[in-house]
């Protein structure tokens, strides 16, 4: 009786070559379904705190308690104080909701401009392109925190002002990357047949250049969050950012800085903390969706 | 007819197309052989509107076309098949939504889309899949009925089978045969593979040389001016300025 090849060597057959193949993709897609999950479930928990606990629990900005100064983590302060008596939690949630609102606007805003640079410096080419791409150049070419710093000085310090500045600086990524893409995409077969499928202008970009465009725009959105919000951050730590009696984890970190000296080392690490969490959550989730993003990809990971 | 005179196309200081000739009639089929690398795609650009040529002119049923691309009203006249159906679709439509574009963007009703792509031997389940989970035959089948879609007068096919296997090659050639034939549309055939193109157009194929006297099926050696003569259906190079 002839044997079929797939049973004539069990090591070299294509059923267990496929198994491997199986057995390995699904360790790797339990392990970044874990990462997933994980990252998804750190980031409900800080949005749930920071949307629900100001509804529970008012915070005084101006509150200051002496008698309750420097005491270190405990079940009444599970954060302690701070060195004038504020307990470190619940301004640490009302300062991440500062950081998180902050870093989405000014996340969404960057997206926004660099989108529309992009997306008309790839479409339009020629002179309008070039002029675009040297202004993309030059905000580059200055160290986005010092400008960032220069804008945040020519307002009065607030919220707004932590927003223009970061958005205004952080535009040019998006807008390289929108624009690469749209000249890739306009050169591909797949528009020419549309254009000699009768479809105009308007329904081109509609069908064929937003939705490809989306899962790199959405992306760079989404990374822009985490470094919005050091940024924001950042500023307020230098005391350029929101005004110094509001919660805000950078203005928190900064007041933390002196008591740090006296041991008290949860009043700086605990903000600390709440700035890196969120960060490592939403690139895990960015990773994800860079995967997501690409149906061939998307196919890949289903197996 | 789908008229080409004197068409020159260059890429920068490359020059592509050099004063080539060609006419399609309606009803007709016509091939076009040619080594690669000697513009036949690039021809078959300007014949579906796709590119303005740098020189000549081109008429569809005896208008002169003057604008190109989005501009050109009479580019849905004109059917392009692509050499590669994997590059010719958008990787984030389905099947169906291939076929349908045109369909939407004349705003014709869509049932049209599911007879087409059933006429070209897709069944039901590949409605719905995208481009990367159907085979390049398959997928090519879905651009043969997005080309055909609009019920184009003329259909420009740019090495539509060089990726494909004999028998789709064969039920290709066999439906865009049936649609000439029920329209009365006028067909180019571009190919590498001249054996295919003279069972294809029944011996009526024309020959790309690149040469100033040219041409076709070993009957040139005719003068330059009548070999780009439009009645003739012959390609001609014109000769350099210098030569």
């Amino acid at each position: 009786m002839a044997t079929t090849p797939r049973q004539a060597t069990p090591d070299s057959s294509p059923r267990t070559w496929r198994r491997a193949r199986l057995i390995e993709t699904g360790r790797v897609a339990r392990r970044s379904a874990r990462r997933r999950s994980l990252a998804l479930a750190t980031l409900a928990i800080l949005v749930l705190a920071v949307v629900l606990v100001p509804l529970l629990v008012r915070l005084d900005q101006q509150l200051v308690d002496l008698r309750a100064a420097g005491l270190p983590p405990s079940l009444a302060h599970p954060f302690g104080t701070d060195e004038v008596g504020r307990d470190v939690l619940l301004r640490s949630i009302y300062g991440l909701r500062v950081s998180l609102l902050v870093g989405l606007v000014a996340a969404v805003v960057s997206a926004t401009i660099g989108g529309l640079v992009g997306l008309a410096a790839g479409a339009a080419g020629g002179p309008l392109d070039r002029l675009l791409m040297r202004v993309v150049d030059g905000v580059n070419s200055m160290p986005h925190l010092l400008l960032g710093i220069f804008i945040v000085a020519l307002f009065a310090p607030s919220a707004i002002a932590v927003i223009v500045s970061v958005g205004v600086t952080h535009w040019t990524t998006a807008a390289r990357i929108v624009r690469s893409e749209v000249l890739s995409l306009r050169g591909r077969p797949f528009i020419d047949a549309a254009v000699s499928g009768g479809s105009s202008r308007l329904r081109i970009v509609r069908r064929h250049f937003l939705p490809n465009l989306a899962p790199h725009l959405l992306l760079a959105t989404v990374l822009m969050v985490p470094h919005a919000i050091w940024h924001e951050t950042a500023l307020s730590f230098l005391g350029l950012g929101l005004p110094a009696h509001l919660a805000s984890l950078g203005n928190m970190i900064n007041d933390g800085q002196r008591s740090l000296l006296a041991g008290d080392w949860w009043s700086s690490l605990f903000p600390g903390l709440l700035i890196l969490t969120p960060t490592l959550a939403i690139h895990a989730l960015a990773q994800h969706l860079r995967d997501r993003a690409n149906p061939r990809r998307r196919s890949e990971l289903a197996l | 007819m789908l008229e080409a005179t004197a068409i020159t196309v260059s890429y920068g200081r490359h020059q592509v197309l050099d004063g080539v000739s060609l006419t399609v009639a309606p009803g007709e089929t016509l091939g076009l052989a040619g080594p690669s690398g000697c513009g036949k795609s690039t021809l078959a650009r300007v014949l579906a509107l796709l590119q303005r040529p740098s020189g000549g002119t081109l008429t569809v049923d005896g208008q002169p076309i003057s604008r190109w691309r989005h501009r050109a009203r009479q580019r849905t006249s004109i059917g392009l098949i692509f050499q590669q159906p994997r590059l010719a679709v958008d990787p984030r439509f389905t099947l169906l939504d291939v076929i349908a574009e045109p369909l939407r963007a004349a705003r014709r009703p869509l049932d049209r889309a599911h007879e087409l792509a059933e006429e070209m031997g897709l069944t039901g389940e590949l409605f719905t899949r995208r481009p990367h989970e159907v085979s390049d035959g398959q997928l090519q089948r879905a651009c043969v009925a997005r080309a055909l879609a609009l019920e184009p007068r003329y259909l420009v096919c740019d090495e539509m089978t060089t990726m494909l296997d004999a028998s789709t090659q064969a039920h290709l050639v066999t439906r865009i045969e049936a649609y000439r034939e029920r329209t009365g549309a006028g067909v180019l055939a571009v190919s590498h593979d001249a054996e295919l193109l003279d069972r294809w157009a029944g011996g009526n194929v024309r020959t790309w040389r690149h040469r100033p006297d040219v041409v076709v099926n070993g009957s040139g050696g005719r003068p330059e001016g009548t070999s780009r003569d439009v009645s003739d259906r012959r390609i001609a190079t014109r000769p350099n300025a210098e030569g």
